[in-house]
């Protein structure tokens, strides 16, 4: 099975995203991560969805999301077209003693500190799973309390727009 | 989301002061068949686009014009609360509307009423209960590709989420199940909502839309104007298919010595039962109709080799396990026609043209896909392979014939009279076919009967047979059968019915009875759930666990099924012995004021034959039990 990266332009109407959600459950397909948020077209939607599947299976999901009515487009993104992200936020055990240890830490991530408290602090970054996955590796001997992780975000290199195209071919 | 026209108050100035006027009632029938307005109508709004201009109106008022000018004729529903003010303009309405007594039975009947007209059916629920009861209708209806529409009351949209009375998420509930729905919390939004509901359902892939509508959605003002504009960028059904997959299909059938054309459903859903003839009369391949399609090839037609699948004929099964190519029409390769799909037709190219791409290589890998409306596609194949044996000679299928009419004469339907001494299933369903004819409407339930039914019935055209496919939902037969005889009321409609189904939705009866709705329902009584104890003969030694039904030969006789028929103003039979069966039948069809039920007392130790038993290859089919045809009389 390899990782695949469904970007999905759909309607923003209530319900898309128990359509989208509810499709996978119920056809048996795994979603790795989720992510949705609004465009730069007033009541479009964008999700990026992380899927694990083979070839004909990711054929058979996307003709699948196809039929959703809500569903515009979807365009499969590869990891050498497309610039891929994600976001994390870290709370990392870290007293007078470890903090500066902490810190570099993420300086050689060139994550952020976003909290400080007299035992923890917030760290945040983005990157690409394989990155932030180091990041957490690295804080691990630190003690990690918390972590809050968003889906993969994705959009394909250069200067054409998922949305621009779905539109003009509507 | 309202895309209704802006409301103009000098256009408003011309309204009449009173109600809203009465459409005028067309002939839509032409304009409304589902299929026929892909390609040559303008406008996607069904119905004849009459121009109404604004006109200040109820949601409700709004649902019930709306289904007017989409040019609905018949509508089963129940009411109930969170429906009750669309039920009042309902009554001023020149509409039909059934009063059911159970919403499945809406349900089932909007489908009979779809299925034998080509029109989108209609069925009307109240929230919670009365919606959750349109489920199993609505599940049957998306897995055979039915197009109904299903309006659902729902409560105040200020109490949505609240667990208030007779609340339920019927748009969550049914999301899996339809093709699309609509929650309706705004009454300007009725009018489009409408008229993308019958688009929907109507066109593409057929399926059920539900449109669920808030009570005060109902009952609040609105401005109706038609036709609505039909806003869904995310829809766009591939109607033709495409030329060079066409062109390479042609080849694939030029070169082919062991061609099939394995034809579903989706031919009688896109009426191309003339096209499907054409196109097999050019390529003299053998036609195998799958249980969905039956009659959509004529049974006597000499290149019809039967139905395929786990009680197919062993013509029809071993047609599709030896071809060298599968030209796939509107069929899906469900696994009850496909058997061990490893197994399945292992030496055979694919050919698959289906309008969801969805369904082309989900079960099995299609060489030559083509997407589109098989109305369209199979002209332009058959023009293609007019063109492709012109050039590269017409294919010599002589030998491929000569084994399948040697399977024809060799194991041709029958079946054993039983022991005990009591009429064979069979012989009642073929009688019942044979004395109706072509002309008439057969509906079954699911079960053994269905399968008889499928077998023993010739049919000789499309929207003849219909029964729960997919689904396999018993209790279909007596509603669908219902709403069958209110779209085509001048014909002979039979429900064959099992024991076990009827006793699921017979309270439609009563529906028939006081509606003048004169279908004829045939319950084959085998006195058992025949079907699985059918497999707890064959698969669990006979231990007949929770089958006996108490309804035949030598029983209580609970319910018994005249004195039920006489409660509910049917004429009434039992049938008992072979000597009675014709005079039963030729009385049935004379009665035409009331509907008729016959009780059919038949053996409980009948079975379906040929059989593929689940879990194996299709090669081995059984014509009786334990008993695989010899393969070794090929060539």
């Amino acid at each position: 099975m390899s990782r695949h990266t469904l970007s999905v332009l759909v309607e923003d109407k209530p319900g898309v995203l128990t359509r989208v959600a509810s499709l996978f459950a119920r056809r048996a397909f795994n979603i790795n991560s989720l992510a949705v948020g609004p465009t730069e077209v007033p009541g479009m939607s964008r999700m990026t969805v992380v899927v694990d599947a083979d070839g004909d299976l990711i054929e058979q999901i996307t003709k699948q999301l196809n039929k959703l009515v809500n569903v515009i487009k979807i365009v499969e993104l590869t990891s050498e077209s497309s610039v891929q992200r994600d976001h994390i936020l870290v709370k990392v055990r870290a007293d007078a003693a470890t903090r500066l240890q902490v810190t570099q830490a993420a300086d050689l991530f060139r994550a952020s500190v976003v909290d400080v408290s007299t035992d923890s602090v917030v760290i945040e970054a983005t990157g690409h799973p394989e990155k932030l996955t180091a990041l957490l590796s690295v804080l691990e001997p630190f003690g990690i309390r918390e972590i809050v992780q968003s889906g993969t975000l994705a959009v394909g290199r250069g200067s054409r727009s998922m949305s621009d195209r779905a539109l003009r071919s509507a | 989301m309202s895309k209704g026209s802006p409301i103009s108050p000098s256009l408003m100035a011309t309204k009449s002061a009173g109600a809203p006027k009465a459409p005028e009632r067309a002939d839509r029938t032409a304009e409304t068949a589902v299929g026929v307005d892909t390609a040559a109508t303008a406008s996607p709004v069904l119905g004849p686009n009459n121009v109404v201009p604004p006109t200040v109106m109820t949601g409700s008022q709004a649902i019930v014009r709306s289904l007017e000018e989409l040019g609905v004729d018949d509508i089963f529903g129940l009411p109930g609360g969170a429906i009750l003010p669309t039920y009042d303009p309902l009554m001023a309405s020149k509409m039909n509307h059934i009063l059911v007594r159970h919403e499945q039975g809406a349900g089932h009947a909007a489908q009979g009423y779809a299925m034998v007209t080509g029109r989108v059916g209609v069925c009307i629920a109240t929230s919670g209960p009365g919606a959750t009861n349109l489920v199993t209708a609505i599940m049957d209806a998306h897995m055979d590709s039915v197009p109904i529409v299903a309006i659902t009351g729902q409560v105040s949209s200020g109490v949505i989420g609240t667990d208030a009375f007779q609340e339920a998420d019927i748009v969550g509930i049914t999301m899996p199940i339809t093709k699309h729905s609509f929650l309706v919390t705004d009454p300007n939004d009725i009018p489009h909502v409408m008229a993308e509901a019958f688009h929907l359902a109507s066109t593409g892939r057929p399926g059920p839309v539900l449109v669920d509508v808030a009570k005060d959605a109902q009952q609040g003002q609105m401005t109706f104007s038609w036709p609505p504009k039909i806003d869904l960028p995310g829809y766009r059904p591939v109607v033709r298919g495409h030329n060079k997959q066409v062109r390479e299909a042609a080849k694939l059938i030029a070169a082919a010595s062991k061609p099939v054309l394995y034809v579903g459903g989706g031919v009688v859903k896109a009426h191309a039962s003339a096209e499907l003839r054409e196109l097999a009369e050019i390529t003299g391949a053998p036609v195998v109709t799958t249980l969905m399609a039956r009659g959509v090839f004529p049974d006597s037609h000499p290149q019809h080799v039967g139905m395929p699948g786990m009680h197919g004929t062993v013509s029809a099964v071993t047609a599709l396990q030896q071809s060298d190519l599968l030209i796939t029409l509107g069929a899906r390769f469900d696994d009850r026609v496909t058997g061990i799909l490893k197994t399945f037709a292992p030496n055979a190219k694919v050919i698959h043209a289906d309008i969801d791409p969805a369904e082309i290589s989900k079960n099995r890998t299609a060489d030559v896909p083509i997407v589109g409306s098989v109305k369209e596609i199979i002209p332009e194949l058959t023009e293609a392979v007019r063109t492709q044996f012109a050039t590269s000679g017409t294919p010599d299928l002589a030998s491929w014939w000569a084994f399948l009419n040697n399977l024809k004469e060799t194991y041709p339907l029958g079946w054993t009279e039983p022991e005990d001494g009591l009429s064979a299933p069979q012989r009642v369903i073929e009688r019942i076919g044979a004395l109706t004819g072509p002309e008439g409407i057969y509906v079954a339930g699911v079960g053994q009967h269905q399968m008889w039914a499928a077998q023993f019935i010739k049919y000789e055209r499309p929207h003849a047979w219909l029964n729960s496919g997919g689904a396999g939902t018993m209790g279909y037969a007596v509603p669908a059968a219902m709403g069958a005889k209110v779209g085509e009321p001048d014909r002979v409609v039979w429900a064959i019915d099992g024991d076990g189904c009827f006793q699921m939705t017979n309270q439609e009866l009563a529906t028939c009875a006081i509606n003048n709705i004169p279908i004829k329902v045939a319950v084959i009584n085998n006195s058992s759930l025949g079907m699985v104890r059918q497999w707890q003969t064959l698969f669990y030694e006979g231990r007949y666990s929770n089958t006996d039904l108490n309804t035949g030969h030598d029983t209580v006789r609970i319910p018994d099924f005249v004195k039920l028929g006489e409660a509910y103003g049917c004429a009434s039979f039992r049938c008992e012995r072979d000597e009675d069966i014709d005079a039963t039948i030729q009385k049935a069809l004379e009665i035409n004021d009331r509907p008729v039920v016959i009780d059919f007392v038949v053996s409980p130790n009948s079975m379906v034959w040929p059989m593929v038993p689940a879990g194996v290859s299709n090669d081995q089919i059984q014509v009786a039990r334990n008993m695989t045809p010899e393969w070794e009389e090929e060539d």
